[in-house]
């Protein structure tokens, strides 16, 4: 990639495209993605929570909606994502404690949060259906 | 340049310190009500529940680091990707309409919470 000209004159020498990425990269950018997806889904959160306290028929209404396929593969999708997000983001915080700092250390991190992730996303299927 | 005015806190230490804070009251949260959902409620013990004190307290917590968390990491991912670099000279302008819009949307969010627990 050539250096892109913009306003301000600091030149882009990292072509991520290029390169193989390290395990450690995938978990972090998977912990972004999982971050702006809840942000999305997080207006559906308090609707269910708004619908489910109001009264009897919205509470069964919610719990009737997740028994259609479509409604329990979001819910899943919804689990699993703040599993991971959360699982990845107390990754984050025990190596802010500057535990793992290394790159073994961030792999092995980051190949605990993958098998944990599955573990959990899995228990959410096994439950949801 | 990517300017700072729309962070939550103006600092980049504060900010950062309030997203770890934050996460863990969302983590202590969602586990609880992961447990109580697998646990099985009817309407009655869940309606129950969230009319006590402390789980009004518990939910308005939730709500509140929920609208600091997201507004903290979406300025992080804005400043990343939605900037003049990548976007060309509106870049900035694209940003903080899209920061704007993501506030606005956490605000709402959190006056519904509290609406759902004292209206
Ligand atoms: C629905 C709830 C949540 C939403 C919408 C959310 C959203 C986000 C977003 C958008 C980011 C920015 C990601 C980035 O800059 O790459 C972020 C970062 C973070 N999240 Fe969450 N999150 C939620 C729950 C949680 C939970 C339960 C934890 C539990 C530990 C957590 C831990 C973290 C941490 C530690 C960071 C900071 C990462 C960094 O500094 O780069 N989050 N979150
Ligand atoms: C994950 C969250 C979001 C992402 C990744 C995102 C991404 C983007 C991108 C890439 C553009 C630029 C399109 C272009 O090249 O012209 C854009 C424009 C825009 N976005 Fe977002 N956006 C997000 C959230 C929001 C929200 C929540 C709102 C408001 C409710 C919003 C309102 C706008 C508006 C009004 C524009 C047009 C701005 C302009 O053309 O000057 N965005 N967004």
């Amino acid at each position: 990639m050539k250096p892109t000209v913009s306003k301000d004159k600091r030149p882009v020498n990292l072509d991520l495209g290029s390169m193989q990425l390290p395990i450690t990269a995938y978990v972090s950018i998977t912990h972004r993605l999982s971050g702006v997806f809840l942000f999305l889904v997080s207006g559906l959160m308090v609707w269910a929570l708004d619908t489910s306290l109001r009264s009897e028929e919205g509470f069964n209404s919610v719990a009737s909606t997740l028994t259609m396929p479509l409604s329990k593969a979001i819910l899943w999708l919804i689990a699993s994502a703040l599993s991971y997000h959360a699982l990845s983001g107390v990754k984050h915080i025990i190596m802010d404690f500057g535990i793992g700092e290394t790159m073994q250390g961030g792999v092995t991190g980051a190949r605990i949060v993958i098998a944990l992730a599955i573990c959990l996303a899995v228990f959410w299927g096994v439950v949801i259906w | 340049m990517v300017t700072q005015v729309t962070s939550f806190s103006r600092s980049g230490l504060s900010d950062w310190l309030i997203q770890r804070v934050t996460s863990l009251i969302l983590l202590a949260y969602f586990i609880c009500l992961a447990g109580i959902l697998l646990g099985g409620v009817d309407y009655g013990a869940w309606k129950a529940m969230h009319d006590t004190t402390a789980m009004r307290i518990f939910t308005l917590l939730a709500a509140m680091s929920l609208a600091a968390h997201a507004w903290i990491g979406l300025w992080a991912v804005y400043t990343d990707y939605l900037t003049e670099r990548m976007l060309g000279p509106r870049g900035n302008l694209i940003r903080r309409f899209c920061q704007l819009g993501t506030v606005l949307a956490l605000v709402i969010y959190l006056l519904w919470v509290i609406e759902i627990l004292w209206g």
